[in-house]
């Protein structure tokens, strides 16, 4: 009775400030955060989309996607693509185990497969363009190589930033820092594969169709 | 003049025809500009400032003295797009039968692009962004943002952005194309000069600080409220912000990528907005105002969430309908995205298209309606106190109503084919900008000047301001709705018909009115520095507030909050003043803190650089300052020691000096 008493004198002035230890300072919002700017990034990507939805035809005389697009070569490019996230997520499984040089090892060859494709990309790129398929051809021309070209531009500063980050591990080793900003590029770099699939799918696939 | 072969690969298009030494506005505008400048300059070497303005505020990562100096950057630029306002109203009230004024057309022209560009991106962003920033962490008893570097950057972006429009009034022109824009005229065919450049990377500077400070206020607040504060115990203008940050990270990454595509258009030679080769011209309008509608409603919402504050606290009373107001500001929310054609009901949607568009607005003054009701009833049977922000909350309320029905005639269709592009249209939105936002701002500075500088802004002034504007407005745009339903279109800079004339000059004593007003609100704050002493605010709760702002000092310590509180009701503070809390007196503990850095000033520095490069078609310095950037991003990530800890003996100390403060109170 007295102890039920003392509960709703306590629950009438309740704590008002945390008296205890506060939680420290986690990278929790720096994930949240990340997801809302991938969320906008992925809106840049919508509006070029978008734009191509409505610009993709508009050949102006010019040639089509189904004239230009060599599929092999998109196909491989994809591949490389595809690899290059499989083998970060290799190197996030190496992370969790703390194993430092693998991990290492797994983003160098993550890395060179992004290289890979974007040389494919810029070689696919020069072809066109010599062939007379630049962006100024028409408005088709124009929206196809913006939205591949943001795409390629976001992959080269993955590549960087996985450059700067593989230099800071070996620097610093797999402190708390080093593994959220890990985790951060490991979603931008999968972002960028899931855009990749649209890219393949809408422009390169539905753009050799008849 | 001819120039040597050197001239263009160091300088680009470049040339001293750029100075517009033959435009004796601009040469008095510069001279008063430099001379300002320099006295400033000279007093602020003078007092040795240079040291305390970089380390306390420039670099600073504490979210209260990011939100002023965004409120500064708001006033400072409020001033020239007043003045570019007062120009025009002064050209058009004059220029008839013959007479031309005193601007040529290709000045107008910068004028009125100038002016909604400026009124915009840089006064009414600037003015929403610093509030939020300077109150959301407050009121959800945090001691920060989420990500308070970003939050420093964010801010230098902005300013980098204004920089760039300021500096095109002295070095070469601004865009002669309206606010938004539009190809073809925006096109490289039509407007080669450097105007339009320094509109693209003005606002892509400035945008990516916008959408960098939406995604951080979101985390903030989704991350970093008190324990105890659930969604449905945020107070309103907490709820508000979400919802205008949600529609920033939503809506400002589409501008970016409009204005991008533009700018290949215009810089590569691409086809997407131009008339040839399969570009669209439309796509561009859709795109634009896909962004641009849910802008107004990050401009507004916001407001909403101060006139929320204020009618509870000057009524004494929690706020009529709070769930209803969160789900009216979430419904808006939604519905901004849906109802971008009516700005061109004229393109030829067809009529389908167009009454799905006009249904989705006039659905939209639904919640609107609610909120004002619940504004109402708030006030019912309340004991209201006609401070400032009170006053302000009122003129908006009868103005706002205004506006907001001749938003719904301008949602008919058939109605908008009438008055689309006239001055009823910008009657309208100056009604509800004016109205609604630029008296939200009035009232959110009279209501938390107290909590940021600790003394209260002078009554007298702030009343003359408040009836200058107020009685300003209707003087400046009543007349404006007249002309628009007599058919008179925006834009004009002279008129053939003298029986126009007479409402040109009603508008022009309007806006010499509203000058009035901003200059009383300058004296204001002048006068109230001045009598500081008697306006002291010692108490930290002046207003006898109700949101846990008004528990902590004012201004509020570095930390905000010696301890986090603990949250159990709606109106915290109100809460915890019912039930006798008591404030802490001891048992502090070392408060970690973010460090702050010089990295944000100098990566916007160089980022302005870089769009001023890329205008003048400088591709040296451009490429330059484009590594630079990146360079400087890369060496800030090298640096870990981010944080540090404000000891325990300072917090004392701190915590001991209000001790001091309340007992003299």
């Amino acid at each position: 009775m007295a102890k039920a008493k003392a509960q709703a004198r306590a629950a009438s002035v309740p704590a008002f400030y945390v008296t205890g230890d506060e939680h420290a300072h986690s990278g929790g919002s720096t994930m949240l955060g990340f997801w809302l700017y991938l969320m906008s990034d992925c809106l840049i990507f919508a509006v070029l989309f978008a734009t191509y939805g409505v610009l993709g035809r508009n050949y102006a005389a010019g040639p089509s996607g189904a004239d230009l697009f060599d599929l092999r070569l998109v196909a491989v490019n994809t591949a490389m693509l595809l690899f290059s996230s499989i083998t970060y997520g290799f190197a996030m499984l190496a992370m969790d185990k703390g194993k430092q040089a693998l991990m290492q090892r797994w983003l160098l060859i993550t890395g060179l497969f992004g290289l890979a494709f974007l040389g494919i990309e810029l070689y696919e790129f020069a072809h066109l363009i010599r062939e007379g398929a630049t962006p100024m051809r028409s408005a088709f021309l124009s929206s196809f190589f913006t939205l591949v070209g943001t795409h390629g531009l976001h992959v080269t500063f993955g590549l960087i930033w996985l450059t700067v980050l593989m230099t800071q591990v070996s620097k610093r080793g797999l402190i708390e820092a080093n593994r959220r900003r890990l985790l951060c590029l490991s979603m931008f770099w999968h972002f960028l594969d899931v855009i990749w699939i649209g890219v393949f799918t809408f422009v390169y696939l539905m753009g050799v169709l008849k | 003049m001819t120039y040597p072969d050197w001239w263009k690969p160091i300088f680009g298009r470049f040339t001293l025809e750029a100075i517009p030494y033959h435009e004796p506005i601009l040469i008095g505008t510069f001279a008063a500009v430099v001379l300002g400048g320099l006295a400033l300059v000279a007093l602020v070497t003078r007092y040795r400032l240079w040291g305390y303005l970089w380390h306390e505020w420039f670099t600073s990562v504490d979210h209260k003295k990011i939100g002023i100096m965004y409120m500064i950057l708001g006033v400072i630029m409020l001033l020239r797009g007043f003045a570019d306002a007062l120009m025009m109203r002064g050209q058009q009230a004059i220029a008839f039968a013959g007479n031309e004024g005193y601007l040529p057309p290709h000045h107008y022209d910068q004028i009125f692009t100038a002016h909604g560009v400026i009124m915009i991106f840089f006064v009414a962003m600037p003015f929403v962004t610093g509030l939020m920033n300077y109150v959301v962490p407050l009121q959800i008893g945090a001691r920060d943002v989420a990500f308070p570097f970003l939050n420093n950057f964010s801010f230098w972006m902005t300013v980098g952005g204004a920089v760039l429009v300021m500096m095109s009034l002295f070095v070469g022109e601004f865009a002669k194309v309206g606010w938004l824009a539009y190809p073809p005229l925006s096109g490289a065919a039509y407007s080669p000069g450097v105007g339009m450049d320094y509109y693209l990377w003005a606002l892509q500077i400035a945008g990516v600080g916008t959408t960098l400070s939406g995604v951080n206020l979101i985390a903030t607040i989704v991350k970093m409220r008190a324990p105890g504060m659930d969604m449905m115990k945020m107070p309103v203008f907490t709820w508000t912000s979400l919802c205008t940050n949600v529609l920033i990270v939503a809506t400002f990454p589409i501008l970016a990528a409009t204005l991008a595509l533009l700018t290949l258009d215009r810089y590569v030679g691409t086809n997407f907005f131009t008339n040839d080769l399969g570009g669209n011209p439309m796509m561009y309008v859709n795109l634009i105002w896909i962004w641009g509608h849910p802008e107004v409603y990050i401009l507004i919402l916001p407001l909403f969430g101060v006139y929320s504050e204020v009618a509870s606290t000057f009524c004494g009373k929690r706020l009529f309908g709070y769930a209803s107001m969160v789900y009216a500001t979430v419904v808006i929310t939604i519905l901004s995205y849906l109802v971008w054609l009516h700005h061109f009901f004229t393109m030829g949607s067809g009529a389908s298209v167009n009454s799905f568009f006009g249904i989705t607005t006039m659905i939209i003054s639904i919640p609107t309606g609610a909120k004002i009701f619940n504004w109402l009833f708030t006030m019912y049977r309340g004991r209201i106190r006609f401070e400032l922000p009170m006053l302000w909350l009122l003129a908006f309320m009868i103005t706002f109503v205004i506006g907001g029905m001749t938003g719904v005639m301008l949602a008919v269709p058939p109605a908008d084919f009438i008055l689309h592009n006239s001055l009823f249209l910008i009657a309208h939105f100056h009604n509800v900008i004016i109205g609604g936002v630029v008296f939200g701002v009035f009232a959110g500075i009279a209501y938390w000047f107290p909590k940021a500088f600790g003394f209260k802004l002078d009554k007298f002034w702030g009343l003359l301001s408040f009836w200058f504007w107020v009685i300003g407005f209707y003087v400046a745009f009543m007349p404006l709705y007249i002309l628009g339903l007599m058919g008179v279109t925006r834009r004009l800079s002279r008129f053939e018909d003298p029986s126009l004339q007479i409402w040109f000059v009603i508008a022009a004593v309007g806006a010499v009115l509203i000058a009035l007003g901003i200059l009383c609100f300058i004296i204001q704050i002048a006068v109230s520095i001045i009598r500081r002493e008697p306006l002291r605010d010692t108490t930290g709760d002046p207003w006898d507030g109700r949101t846990l702002e008004w528990s902590t000092s004012s201004p509020p310590p570095a930390y905000n909050f010696a301890f986090t509180p603990i949250v159990h009701d709606l109106d915290a503070w109100a809460d915890m003043k019912k039930r006798g809390y008591r404030r802490p007196l001891g048992g502090f503990k070392p408060i970690h803190m973010p460090r702050n850095t010089g990295a944000g000033v100098i990566i916007a520095g160089l980022a302005t650089i870089c769009g001023f490069a890329l205008i003048w078609y400088i591709w040296w310095l451009a490429a330059l300052s484009f590594v630079a950037v990146i360079a400087t991003v890369i060496i800030h990530s090298f640096n870990y020691d981010r944080d540090f800890h404000i000891s325990a003996d300072d917090v004392v100390r701190a915590e001991e000096a209000r001790s001091r403060q309340l007992g003299r109170a």
